[in-house]
């Protein structure tokens, strides 16, 4: 039976993720479509795998050491690499939760179906967000594998990047799918660029907060993936600290409002 | 509980801003039986249905569905009744057999319990040779095949059609008459929408007519048409816009004479001895018809409006 394949895949998921009811079947069914278009995430992966290569190639031999936490001086790709880490777990959830949710939600109605059964808004919901999440984990998964290969992951605590990369990927599809419910056309999504560019260039990853003024600062403390970056870069440096706590809270915070907004706003447009 | 109908509404109400879409209908389906709702376009049969289907809360009035309330028990009424949609929603992105397999998986069937039943569903749809295709090249009576037979793959005691045939040919409409006759023969109830009303008197044992968001008649075909209408027509055709100047000529001759654009329609019970009486009058219509009266009669008695113009 051809949904097998798609089903052993998602029993090698850890089953505490998929505790969430019926919102799993919606994952059989969108590994059963990824099955036919396997290579289309290659491209989503490939970015930030460019850039970790060119760094390493390139800007690594001039910018020698940056400064990182307790006065130390750090290499520039070790520094950069954890990055480029969070912003694929982002990239890969973020593309998923609203390109992919959008031709579902108003063109392919799939879930007008979905809703026909015993599932409901909160199961379509929780389905897509972690289905986002999941892809969003894989990206991570590579590139951690690649940061390896080149030496770039300097302490044992990176064994938790993975979890990291779960909660980054968590908060960006559950905020990327309720704004997705909110879109009126395609041209919309020029705005999810507009957000994603600058939050990937100014959340220190390229160089430390410490570089902008105080206002700038405040502003990138603000955004998700400042906090993104800034676990996954403790991890892969082993500079853990209490405030870490605080950024895995953001995320998981971000990720719980915006699957409740997503969840409403499928109930409000779909089952009228 | 025996004796319980099905299906229960009463005062239902749907409102969507400010259109009242439902307004305050009674209703009572039996189980077994084939229930239909018959009315034109905008008449507020979707609504009614999505009510019933549980994906469109109600605003105000009475509904049970199973002996349940939509309101609070939503997930467990679409656990047990299938139902097929006025807009096919296929999965484009899956084949015809994989269609059927998430489908069953939205319900939580085991897998096992699954393969069996897909391909005793695909021989009942008359797809088993297109199973491994995709589905958006199917026909029209493919497609909507497809998706009564994804509509069963939780053996549903009740079955819910909005529109079952609208834009099938012929033989695709009474290819699919005859699956639906199948179910019912197996015990399903089914409970359909149509503004055809061949389709309404083919397939249900009872019907409502619906009339901008309310419900005009309740009965079956038979009964309805016996008590507002008589057995039979003669329909006199005209030029367009001729029929109004002739209607006077002939109406003392029928019990009834309804005046469209381009006919007259006599009601009698007598339809040979009214063409002559007609034909005494020398009025030279471009044609003349006896036919038995129908559903459509009815609702323009109702109405006075036709079911499909
Ligand atoms: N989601 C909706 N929002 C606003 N108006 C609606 C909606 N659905 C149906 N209506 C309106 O309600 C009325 C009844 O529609 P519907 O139930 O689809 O009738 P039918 O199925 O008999 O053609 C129509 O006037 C229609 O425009
Ligand atoms: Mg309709």
């Amino acid at each position: 039976m051809s949904g097998e394949r798609a089903t052993l895949a998602l029993r090698v998921v850890p089953p505490a993720v998929l505790g969430f009811g019926r919102g799993r079947r919606l994952i059989e069914r969108n590994l059963l479509v990824a099955r036919r278009t396997w290579w289309v995430p290659l491209s989503g992966i490939a970015e930030p795998v460019f850039y970790l290569l060119s760094i390493g190639i390139g800007i690594g031999k001039l910018v020698t050491s940056i400064p990182g936490p307790h006065h130390s001086l750090i290499p520039y790709a070790p520094y950069v690499a954890p990055a480029l880490l969070a912003s694929s777990a982002m990239n890969g959830a973020v593309y998923e939760c609203t390109f992919n949710v959008y031709f579902k939600l108003k063109y392919a109605k799939i879930y007008d179906a979905v809703l026909a059964t015993p599932m409901g808004a909160a199961d379509v919901a929780r389905g897509e967000v972690v289905y986002a999440m999941l892809r969003g984990t894989a990206y991570a998964a590579i590139f951690v594998v690649m940061m390896a290969a080149l030496g770039d992951i300097r302490s044992a605590w990176a064994v938790f990047a993975l979890p990291a990369a779960v909660m980054i990927g968590l908060a960006f599809s559950a905020v990327g799918m309720a704004a997705t419910t909110y879109m009126r056309g395609w041209t919309d999504f020029d705005m999810v660029q507009l957000a994603l560019l600058p939050m990937f260039l100014f959340s220190t990853t390229f160089y430390p907060l410490s570089t902008y003024p105080r206002w700038l600062q405040v502003v990138v403390e603000l955004t998700p993936l400042y906090h993104g970056v800034s676990l996954t870069r403790s991890l892969t440096l082993g500079y853990v600290g209490v405030g870490d706590v605080g950024h895995a809270a953001y995320l998981v915070a971000m990720g719980a409002v915006g699957l409740a907004v997503a969840s409403r706003r499928i109930r409000t447009l779909l089952l009228r | 509980m025996p004796g319980e109908p099905l299906i229960y509404g009463r005062g239902l109400v749907k409102q969507f801003g400010t259109v009242r879409a439902v307004d305050s209908i009674d209703f009572a389906v039996e189980r077994g039986e084939a229930f239909g709702f018959l009315g034109p376009n905008g008449a507020g049969k979707s609504s009614t249905m999505r009510m019933i289907a549980c994906v469109s809360p109600r605003t105000s009035g009475d509904l049970s569905v199973l002996g349940l309330d939509p309101d609070r028990d939503g997930a467990r009424i679409r656990g047990r009744i299938g139902v097929v949609p006025q807009e096919d929603s296929l999965d484009l992105e899956l084949t015809v057999r994989e269609n059927l397999y998430v489908y069953g998986r939205y319900f939580d069937l085991p897998r096992s319990e699954l393969r069996p039943r897909i391909e005793q569903l695909l021989r009942f749809a008359q797809l088993t040779e297109r199973g491994d295709d995709r589905v958006e090249p199917l026909s029209g009576g493919m497609k909507r095949r497809l998706t009564i037979a994804r509509s069963l793959i939780n053996e549903p005691e009740l079955l819910l059609l909005d529109e079952p045939t609208t834009g099938l040919d012929p033989q695709a409409r009474h290819a699919l008459w005859d699956r639906l006759y199948r179910l019912k023969s197996q015990g399903v109830t089914l409970v359909l929408t149509t503004h055809y009303m061949d389709e309404a008197e083919q397939l249900c044992d009872r019907l409502v007519v619906m009339d901008r968001g309310t419900v005009a008649a309740e009965g079956s075909p038979q009964g309805l048409i016996g008590r507002y209408c008589t057995r039979e027509v003669v329909e006199l055709r005209f030029g367009p816009g001729e029929s109004e100047r002739h209607a006077d000529k002939v109406a003392d001759i029928p019990e009834r004479i309804e005046v469209l654009p381009d006919r007259l329609l006599l009601y009698t019970d007598q339809g040979d001895a009214t063409v002559e009486a007609v034909q005494r009058r020398a009025l030279a219509p471009v044609s003349v018809l006896v036919r038995r009266a129908t559903l459509e009669d009815v609702f323009l008695r109702l109405t006075g409006r036709q079911l499909v113009d």
